[in-house]
């Protein structure tokens, strides 16, 4: 009996540790890694150690430059040591994960019997429109043609011209009159190319102007701090609205031929930038819209005046009548054209020294500009009300293209001393210009796509619990490879496939940055964690565990024991 | 003796005047920034709430009043109050006892209302993390050169704030949407203000630059509510939000009022609670910093000194004409010679038939001649009677036949030696 009802027991206790080593063998094995498995979060593999890479930015920009010697620069002795090509490297370092590298290649020949012909007009104008007919330089390239001193081309004061498509006419200076051997010639010419370059293709401050997303200079003076401020940052559209305000629609009747004068004025501009972003033109004419200042009437010019101080109150009340294309987020330029009304016209736009300002307008950084168009000379005083007054678009146009061109970044840089511009061309931009304003967009593109990239990815490392969806891991790896495309053709110096790549690594970017799925909502304090998760584990967990201490005690003590038997 | 002293006072008051006129145009670009945008949240809703409805609409209509535009506020309120069914005088909202100002109106613009004011949504206008199908009025499109000023607004605790009595927003999140703000540049200078219980400690874990923050109430304290209305029934306002308003009415665009004024708004005598501000991370001096560099939006503003003239296109695009008129006549009598080809049944190859046009100036290339629906090919040069002719009649062509020619001949010729 008694052998029975303790072999009883024994089975059931056997039973009963069977049934605790089961249960606790099940949540090892399958119970921990369906929880692991469930509550992890879904992260598509980066290239991390890539966009690390990318983080220490080396940048090298590449410049070709020709220098082609005119007839009575060099001797054909001379012409024979000079050497074909020449490669100078300026290296400069930013700060410790940024670092610039400029390679400008010169070439040196002479020039060929069309361009001599080319060079024989009367005037520097003249001979760079012939020059152009004779070959056109690819982007990011320039001509230098060298002139002897005594080249009657450019005027007594002035030793470069500076044309408008990529060629620039220098010339030698006096000292290089005799006696001189080809060492000498290439010392003399090689900082006034350099100073070319600068002007012409790109200068350090522009591109550590452009380099500004990702290393905050201290600001020089107050004209650099105002230059980086008034341009848009480089974006992949525009959007521009031009808009008429008429205060006073029953005195004046007011017609514009907007769409004639976009196409004939703005559209070749436009056209010339499509490399640069994508534009989408509106217009607008809005009514009783007044300016929000009251002009002070001037009696010794007997007109009406804006002084400068006032014209910054003038945007904000209009600003709040101005609509904007709700489908899209690209930047806004808005140029507004103002026709005072009859009682306050005429009306001059003075500026800090109470002088009138020629163009009678004004711009605002980031903005747009606004100019103020006078009508009273158009209709006699004794007119019947409302005069019809057709706008001379050709003006306006030439007040709004330079206001564009100072918005856009394309930068009218004081010339230095001694260099003669030559007006910008038919589309209002120069071929060197633009050239300037794709270097500048690509190494600003490049800065700004490896900045969002590392701090994305910088990002995503510290929060564990956001989830990377494929489509940004795609994203984020075609940023990364059009970002090394692009610095590979700056190198290159191929300046419109930089520009290009440099794009593509800014939209994808930041796509993958702004998804909407990378919300950071998870946030759990551990406390938050510990709270949730015990109530639920720990009522099964410690009859288990205690079971486990029970099995593991008791076999411990049976091998005691059986020690205990053997001795 | 008077004159000379009446002149020397004239002289440094004309002096002083320019100075002043110099220290505008400098101050401008002193802060750094373009443009404003401001964020206002109310996050409660319920009849109750009132005051903090009331609270956001008044910052809202004095930012409106400072100059900031609409298109770059962002509202959010649950906008529950004014057509609420127990307003006694529906479609307002008042901040004044007696019902003195009503700061609903009619041009309030919501940008996200009801149940869209989330932490969730709050979040993605901050980040910027918005669906691409967000219209522009519910974006905050700022960029690195703006100043935003984000008013906060609501029952709050000891580092989270409640919204709309569902969820709420931690301090440690808030911090980390300002970093992400500030890593890619969204803002230029942030001024965060906060009117809720124990606000203070929702600006303790910031850890980016240039930001400002200024809170109702130390940790611990609670902000107090400031009057009711008997007729409506509800507390009208908060004290913090009444006397930083008080505050903002003296303030006008031109004003040159500081940020260090606006620490002293509401001292503990008013308030009973203790307003706080932080102002480590901010870069500049709050002293240097305008009132109006935050809550409005004085435009930087620039004369326009050059123009671009534009009567020489007016030439070209005459130019343009002539050779659009040439292109026309040539289609024209193109196609009476292919009728006159066609009515002698004798064929002409349109495939052999090139076009060239012979001028100095690069012609527009988008010139086309279409004979019998068939686009006639463009060419630069072709040889015809011997001679390679090029539309810019230059010879180079030509040069480089003859030299072919030549090179081939005088490569025999050195084969014979």
């Amino acid at each position: 009996m008694l052998i029975k009802a303790s072999l009883l027991i024994q089975s059931k206790r056997r039973r009963g540790q069977l049934a605790a080593l089961s249960i606790a063998a099940v949540v090892i094995m399958v119970g921990v890694p369906l929880w692991w498995r469930t509550t992890e979060t879904y992260r598509a593999w980066l290239p991390v150690s890539q966009i690390n890479e990318l983080a220490n930015m080396q940048l090298q920009l590449s410049a070709d430059v020709e220098v082609v010697f005119a007839r009575g620069t060099v001797t054909p002795e001379q012409q024979k040591k000079v050497p074909l090509t020449q490669t100078q490297d300026e290296e400069h370092t930013v700060d410790e994960n940024t670092a610039l590298r400029y390679r400008y290649e010169i070439r040196y020949r002479t020039a060929t019997i069309m361009e001599e012909d080319a060079l024989d007009q009367p005037t520097a104008a003249e001979a760079d429109l012939s020059l152009h007919t004779l070959s056109e330089s690819p982007c990011g390239s320039l001509v230098v043609y060298v002139i002897p001193e005594s080249s009657s081309l450019l005027p007594e004061d002035m030793d470069v011209y500076i044309g408008q498509r990529r060629t620039a006419l220098l010339r030698i200076g006096a000292q290089m009159r005799v006696g001189r051997t080809v060492e000498q010639l290439l010392a003399h010419l090689e900082p006034r190319i350099k100073q070319v370059l600068q002007v012409m293709s790109f200068s350090h401050t522009d591109i550590t102007a452009a380099l500004s997303d990702r290393v905050r200079l201290s600001p020089g003076n107050k004209e650099s701090i105002a230059d980086s401020m008034r341009a848009f940052k480089s974006s992949p559209g525009y959007e521009i609205t031009f808009s008429l305000l008429n205060p006073d629609p029953k005195s004046h009747r007011l017609h514009w031929d907007i769409e004639g004068a976009v196409q004939t004025y703005i559209q070749p501009l436009l056209t010339k930038l499509a490399p640069v972003a994508n534009f989408s033109l509106d217009s607008q004419t809005l009514y009783y819209a007044m300016l929000g200042v009251n002009p002070r009437f001037d009696s010794s010019s007997s007109a009406y005046t804006l002084n400068s101080d006032s014209l910054a109150h003038v945007i904000n009340p209009v600003e709040a009548r101005l609509g904007s294309n709700a489908a899209s987020s690209n930047p806004v330029l808005n140029f507004l054209l103002y026709v005072p009304d009859a009682h306050h016209s005429p009306l001059y736009i003075h500026d800090n020294k109470k002088q009138e300002v020629p163009s009678n307008a004004f711009h605002s950084p980031r903005w747009g500009g606004i100019m103020v168009y006078n009508v009273n000379g158009f209709y006699r005083p004794e007119a019947v009300l409302p005069v019809d007054i057709n706008i001379n678009m050709a003006k306006v146009m030439g007040v709004f293209l330079a206001q564009l061109r100072l918005l856009l970044g394309v930068q009218s840089s004081t010339a230095p001393p001694g260099f003669l511009m030559a007006p910008c061309g038919s589309t209002g931009l120069a071929d060197w210009e633009l050239d300037r304003l794709m270097w500048s967009r690509s190494v600003e593109n490049v800065a700004t796509a490896t900045t969002t990239i590392t701090s994305l990815a910088q990002l995503l490392d510290q929060i564990g619990n956001i989830v990377i969806n494929d489509n940004i891991a795609e994203q984020v790896s075609s940023a990364v490879t059009s970002l090394q495309l692009a610095v590979a053709e700056l190198e290159a110096g191929n300046l419109g496939f930089a520009l290009q790549y440099s794009k593509e690594a800014i939209m994808a970017s930041e796509r993958a940055f702004f998804d909407p799925s990378l919300l950071h909502l998870l946030y759990f304090p551990d406390d938050q964690k510990f709270a949730i998760y015990i109530p639920l584990f720990l009522p099964m967990c410690v009859p288990i565990l205690l079971s486990l201490l029970k099995i593991v005690s008791e076999a411990r003590q049976k091998r005691r024991e059986k020690q205990a038997k053997k001795d | 003796m008077k004159i000379l002293t009446f002149f020397s006072l004239f002289s440094t008051f004309l002096s002083a005047n320019s100075i002043n006129v110099e220290e505008n145009a400098g101050q401008f670009f002193s802060s750094g920034h373009t443009n404003n945008w401001a964020v206002l949240v109310c996050t409660s809703r319920f009849w109750f709430n009132y005051r903090h409805v009331a609270n956001t609409l008044s910052v809202y209509r004095s930012v409106k009043r400072l100059g900031i535009p609409d298109s770059h506020i962002v509202l959010m309120l649950a906008d529950d109050m004014a057509c609420n069914h127990r307003n006694p005088k529906p479609a307002t909202v008042f901040s004044h006892k007696n019902m003195e100002l009503n700061v609903y109106g009619d041009d309030v613009e919501v940008d996200y209302r009801g149940y869209e004011v989330t932490v969730e949504n709050f979040l993605r206008v901050l980040t910027g993390r918005l669906p691409p199908s967000t219209p522009r009025s519910k974006r905050l499109l700022s960029d690195d050169r703006s100043n935003i000023l984000i008013y906060l607004t609501g029952h709050g605790g000891n580092g989270f704030l409640k919204f709309q009595d569902s969820e709420e927003i931690s301090n440690v999140e808030l911090a980390d949407a300002f970093e992400q703000m500030w890593q890619k540049r969204r803002y230029n200078e942030l001024l965060f203000i906060i009117d809720t219980c124990q606000g203070a400690s929702m600006y303790e874990r910031f850890y980016s630059p240039n930001l400002m923050a200024l809170a109702s109430s130390q940790v611990g304290e609670d902000s107090l509510s400031h009057q009711p209305d008997l007729a409506i029934g509800v507390h009208l306002m908060d004290r913090y939000t009444f006397y930083l308003l008080e505050f903002l009415e003296d303030i006008h665009p031109a004003s040159k009022a500081n940020m260090k004024d606006l620490f002293k708004v509401c001292p503990k005598s008013q308030c009973v609670s203790t307003p706080g501000h932080r102002t480590d991370l901010f870069l500049r001096d709050p002293g240097s910093a305008l009132i109006t560099d935050f809550f409005g939006s004085v435009r930087k503003v620039e004369i326009t000194m050059e123009t671009i003239n534009l009567t020489d296109l007016i030439k070209e695009a005459e130019q343009k004409d002539n050779v659009q008129q040439m292109l026309e006549m040539v289609t024209n009598e193109m196609n009476i010679l292919k009728l006159w080809f066609d009515s002698n049944k004798l064929s002409l190859n349109l495939n052999k038939t090139k076009f060239m046009i012979f001028g100095n100036h690069t012609t527009n290339i988008d010139v086309k001649i279409v004979i019998d629906n068939k686009t006639i090919e463009r060419v630069y040069e072709s040889k015809f009677l011997g001679v390679v002719l090029d539309h810019k009649l230059c010879w180079k062509p030509h040069i480089k036949y003859l030299c072919m020619k030549m090179a081939r001949s005088i490569g025999i010729l050195s084969k014979t030696r």
